[in-house]
């Protein structure tokens, strides 16, 4: 069943410049992104620096208002509700932030930051300790967090507390933007574990926004491989690493360096670097590093096509069809 | 054939003098670099692995940092005495470094072409401003940037990261040294284009049999381009081997746990992954004896009491663990 449904999502940030700041130009951060995300799975979203992985997460939270396309949760449409209702929307909706070091209040204790949420909300007013302290034990703190203050955490117990703090209404869906990539390796398996544990325990659905396919592959059902702004791939998390079509997605898993010296494999180096989103190339916005590129790719821009044998398995690019 | 011994580090033993008392950032650190080999320096923030950078370097911040001991062997002269006018004549020509954050180590008010001839001013003062020019020209085409010209007249916030790395790596290879060391000099970047990176510092190691010591957290990059490779903890060594040897048969608890610890891309999603208990202690308040100690799953009573020497594992390969063993790990049921 299908929780949450993005439908031809666009998000175009103005460029201004001149003297009377007249707009210039757009950044096509998102362009007809869509996607079904069902109950109780995760959805991994990857992709490098600008190809608009924040940018979905912000707009599916609300945080940026989308230019068109629609944001449907649970049946409903959430991508343009006033702050009443979003507020009601965020009891259902939440997010961990990449930086823990940057999304905690350095002047509010621990115990002040949970508090907050169940202030905002009404939920409860009065006594909040024994809830907050459940809180605390569910993501593996000891209780004595609470009177305590953001600095005097490390990453990876910060990154505990954000997470604390996210489930703490009990929501249905959170996304994660890039929730480990501050981390260390040995902090980071334990922060995947903990939002393994947590979906188990509490059915939640995750979206999950990293750069790095590894890390991705490790925690999602489903992947969806994002390039300037567009959704180039999507299927299950194990066809995308053993039958990826993409030349992309090939792309970017031979980038992966591996931790085996004996597996120094033929890499796949892409020329160049991603162009720039506010002039994105016409036709497949790919073509200028792709190295089997073809006519039709610098004309057409392809659609995302169902895979004969797997109608799950979306990919846009013409050399497949 | 034994191969050259570029730099010989050993001993080395770095203290900072902070508000909150001493801290040991770098103890009884050994290790040597070969020539025409990359060394990897792995380990997590923290570990002292940029701290031992800085000091072959002579680029420890000062009066805070002191170096207590130890000596760095280069050429037969010892880095750390070394007067500071000598020092200059050395880095950025002999032994040069690139950094991690691309835009912070470009001056973003001068363009990237003065800042290229400045180095060729500092190290080939003979040299007429225009064979500096055609020289900078030279090194940006050779790290494989378009339109070298254009280039040289923009300023650092015009370019990428990934070109901006180029460009560090141009500076840092403008006067051919005989040891790179990169820090992190792709963390900031793109996996596409940190394979782009890698690949032309290895390509200028292969063609001029220079010596790189190469740091990361990423062990997936040291598998990948290392030679050779220091596993650094707490600001100790935990292992030393050839690269091939300690992905293959790790020896020391903290390396096999974090090479446990790394989701696969061939594994199955959502299986819980191995972890590594606790956390790295504070420098402030390291225990006594093996700094992993608290954290092993197979620490006795000795790992709390000593300190544990390199032990050796095989040929050019050590740990410093009192057990490392693989029987007796076998039968504590941990590999």
């Amino acid at each position: 069943m299908a929780i949450l449904e993005v439908k031809n999502l666009k998000k175009y940030f103005p460029v201004t410049g001149g003297i009377f700041l007249r707009r210039t130009g757009f950044v096509y951060a998102l362009d007809d992104v869509s996607f079904i995300v069902n109950k109780g799975e995760t959805l991994g979203i990857v992709g490098e620096s600008g190809c608009g992985k924040t940018t979905l997460g912000r707009c599916i939270m609300g945080l940026y208002d989308p230019t068109d396309g629609k944001v449907i949760i649970n049946g409903r449409d959430v991508s343009c509700l006033n702050s009443h209702k979003r507020k009601e929307l965020s009891l259902n909706l939440q997010m961990i932030f990449q930086d823990p070091f940057e999304s905690l209040d350095p002047r509010q204790t621990i115990k002040e930051i949970l508090e907050e949420k169940y202030l905002i909300h009404g939920k409860r007013i009065g006594n909040l300790v024994p809830e907050i302290s459940d809180l605390i034990k569910r993501v593996g703190l000891l209780p004595d967090t609470l009177s305590k203050f953001p600095h005097e955490f490390s990453g990876g117990q910060r990154q505990r507390i954000g997470i604390a703090r996210a489930i703490s209404l009990e929501p249905e869906i959170i996304i994660c933007d890039e929730p480990v990539s501050a981390l260390d390796v040995s902090v980071q398996s334990k922060i995947l574990n903990l939002l393994l544990e947590l979906q188990r325990i509490l059915g939640l659905t995750y979206i999950f926004i990293s750069h790095d396919l590894s890390v991705v592959k490790h925690v999602s059902d489903r992947i969806a491989v994002m390039y300037l702004g567009k959704i180039v791939e999507i299927a299950n998390a194990n066809d995308i690493y053993n039958n990826g079509q993409h030349p992309y997605t090939h792309a970017l898993l031979s980038s992966i360096p591996v931790p085996d010296p004996e597996s120094r494999r033929k890499r796949i180096v892409l020329k160049g670097e991603v162009p720039s989103v506010e002039n994105p190339p016409l036709g497949c916005r790919f073509n200028t590093r792709c190295e089997q590129a073809q006519n039709i790719c610098h004309e057409k821009e392809p659609s995302l096509f169902k895979n004969a044998k797997d109608p799950g398995h979306l990919t846009a690019c013409h050399l497949f069809f | 054939m034994v191969d050259k011994i570029v730099l010989d580090v050993s001993d080395l033993r770095i203290d900072f003098h902070t508000e909150q008392g001493k801290i040991r950032a770098v103890d009884q650190v050994d290790f040597q670099l070969k020539k025409g080999r990359i060394l990897g320096i792995a380990g997590e923030s923290g570990c002292g692995k940029s701290v031992t950078a800085l000091s072959i370097m002579r680029l420890l911040p000062k009066p805070v940092s002191r170096i207590v001991k130890g000596r760095a062997l280069y050429n037969d002269q010892n880095i750390y005495d070394l007067p500071v006018s000598d020092m200059r004549s050395i880095r950025g020509k002999k032994i040069s470094m690139i950094f991690q954050e691309p835009m912070t180590a470009l001056n973003p008010v001068h363009g990237i072409g003065k800042q290229l001839i400045e180095i060729y001013k500092l190290h080939f003062p003979g040299l007429s401003y225009r064979e500096m020019a055609a020289a900078s020209l030279k090194m940006l085409r050779k790290v494989g940037i378009p339109d070298p010209d254009k280039v040289m007249k923009k300023y650092p916030h015009h370019l990428s990261g990934g070109m901006r790395q180029r460009i560090m790596i141009a500076m840092s290879l403008a006067c051919e040294p005989d040891i790179l060391i990169a820090d992190e000099p792709t963390t900031a970047l793109d996996v596409t284009v940190q394979a782009q990176i890698l690949d032309l510092i290895r390509s200028f190691q292969a063609k001029s049999n220079m010596s790189v010591i190469l740091i990361t957290h990423d062990l997936g990059v040291i598998a990948e381009n290392c030679d050779d490779v220091v596993v650094m903890y707490a600001g100790r060594i935990a292992e030393k081997a050839d690269a091939l040897t300690l992905f293959k048969y790790p020896r020391h608890p903290y390396t096999i746990g974090l090479l446990k610890s790394i989701p696969s891309l061939a594994g199955e999603p959502k299986t819980i992954l191995p972890t590594i208990k606790g956390n790295v202690p504070s420098l402030q308040d390291m225990p006594d004896g093996c700094r992993f100690a608290s954290r092993c799953p197979v620490a006795e009573e000795i790992c709390k009491k000593k300190v544990p020497g390199q032990r050796s594992m095989g040929h050019n390969h050590t740990a410093a663990c009192h057990l490392a063993d693989t029987k007796f790990f076998e039968k504590k049921g941990f590999i």
